[in-house]
């Protein structure tokens, strides 16, 4: 899969680093305002899968290759069972073991934060992964 | 509000049925992305402003990859032959789609009626969820306190689920020697 | 009342066009529509009549005044399935194009190799 033109990839790489950023906000922010992992996992997802359709597949496996994408998504699905076997040996599985803190503040309600942050690396990774691998196949006119 | 509603999913029934119908793959796969449009903007009237950001995310990416897997073809239109096995196919899928509805008719006049929500669980969860979690967001206080259990499941499902279609497409060097021998 | 039918017929749509078809490609977008229809069914159970969406503001409010939060928290994982499912299902479509150079379901059961 080849990119496009440079008019793009400028706008592309103007414009990835406010929308990875943004997502980063969504997750960061869930347990506050609607959004959380699944949204701002979606969101870094649109946010890769932009530098993939304007630079091609070639540019982009030189930055994140399948398997350092897959590598993510592991790490990412390990650190939410990691927080839960945590909580089971302090109590019960999934036990919310933090201190809550204020309201309305960011780093408050425990295991939460970190929950969202461990959902939005994994979604973001794994759907990434799946559009890196697709893009490998060549077109109708390349075959 | 109901009749804004009721415009909205007319407007997707308008156009999931010209997804259905229509010969040429890309006018489909677009119907489908304003079917999808439709919803989110259906999510945020009734009032889940969480959903309506994930439908929107989830669209994009859907719309992608459809568009992806139909341009691998050289033309993306489809040939249309009437044969006679489609008639009988057609009215015996409609004479069921009828009964389907008498039979969802008389099981929604079982369901609380629209508008007023039993909340026999929930009620629960709305009370003591500042309290117990001191987080405002309570559907994410649900995901992720009260039913954690229920969301490791479903990371389970999206894990496998691309697990599955990473290693379906695993050999992308091997292509043009299985155009010759498909034994392989 | 009427939208619990009108959905229906959403998944009814899918359905025809996930049954009925012979490209693949509509068997996909069918079951797409019916992800869709079922999704927008448990929502529109747990919505309150003029009632605010699940996010608190300040802690003196009573519960009735919500929708209900718990078929929210539950779609929003399906939502996100349902596009792992989409890119299994393309995955599976681009082998079988390699496999057997179309997408009609008909040819795909006459061509042996």
């Amino acid at each position: 899969m080849s990119g496009m033109t440079l008019i793009v990839k400028t706008i592309a790489r103007l414009v990835v680093g406010f929308i990875i950023v943004f997502g980063c906000c969504v997750v960061l922010h869930g347990h506050l305002s609607p959004g959380g992992g699944f949204a701002g996992g979606a969101m870094l997802a649109c946010g890769f899968v932009l530098v993939l359709l304007a630079y091609g597949r070639t540019e982009t496996r030189r930055i994140i290759s399948e398997n350092r994408a897959a590598t993510w998504d592991s790490l990412g699905a390990f650190a939410f069972l990691s927080i839960a076997l945590v909580g089971y040996f302090s109590g019960a599985f999934f036990r919310n073991f933090l201190p809550l803190g204020r309201q309305f503040q960011l780093i408050s309600s425990g295991t939460v934060m970190w929950s969202n942050v461990a959902i939005g690396i994994k979604v973001g990774a794994c759907l990434f992964a799946a559009y890196l691998v697709l893009a490998g196949f060549r077109t109708a006119e390349d075959m | 509000m109901i009749a804004l509603l009721i415009i909205l999913l007319a407007f997707m029934i308008i156009g999931s049925l010209i997804a259905i119908e229509t010969r040429d793959l890309l006018s489909s796969v677009i119907c489908v992305g304003a079917v999808g449009m439709g919803l989110s903007v259906v999510f945020l009237l009734l009032g889940a402003p969480d959903l309506a950001i994930v439908q929107v995310a989830v669209e994009v990416l859907s719309l992608i990859i459809l568009l992806r897997v139909i341009v691998i073809r050289e033309d993306v239109t489809i040939a249309h032959r009437f044969r006679h096995e489609d008639v009988f196919a057609t009215s015996a899928a409609l004479v069921f789609f009828g009964i389907f509805l008498v039979f969802a008719w008389r099981t929604f006049q079982q369901l609380p009626a629209f508008g007023q929500p039993s909340l026999a669980v929930s009620g629960n969860y709305l009370a003591h969820g500042l309290s117990d979690v001191n987080s405002p967001n309570i559907v994410t206080s649900i995901l992720l306190d009260y039913r954690a259990y229920d969301t490791l499941g479903e990371a389970t499902v999206i894990f496998t689920a691309i697990i599955g279609a990473l290693a379906i497409l695993r050999t992308t060097g091997r292509i043009s020697d299985e155009r010759h021998d498909p034994d392989r | 009342m009427v939208l619990y039918v009108l959905t229906m017929v959403i998944f009814l749509a899918g359905l025809y066009a996930a049954m009925a078809k012979k490209n693949i490609m509509k068997t996909v977008i069918g079951m797409l529509i019916m992800d869709y229809a079922v999704n927008l069914m448990l929502v529109l159970i747990g919505y309150r009549r003029d009632g605010l969406p699940p996010i608190m503001t300040s802690a003196n409010e009573p519960a009735s005044a919500f929708v209900d939060p718990l078929p929210q928290a539950l779609i929003v994982t399906s939502i996100v399935i349902g596009l792992a499912m989409t890119a299994l299902m393309a995955a599976l479509c681009v082998r079988l194009y390699q496999r057997y150079g179309t997408f009609d379901t008909l040819h795909m059961r006459k061509l042996k190799g």
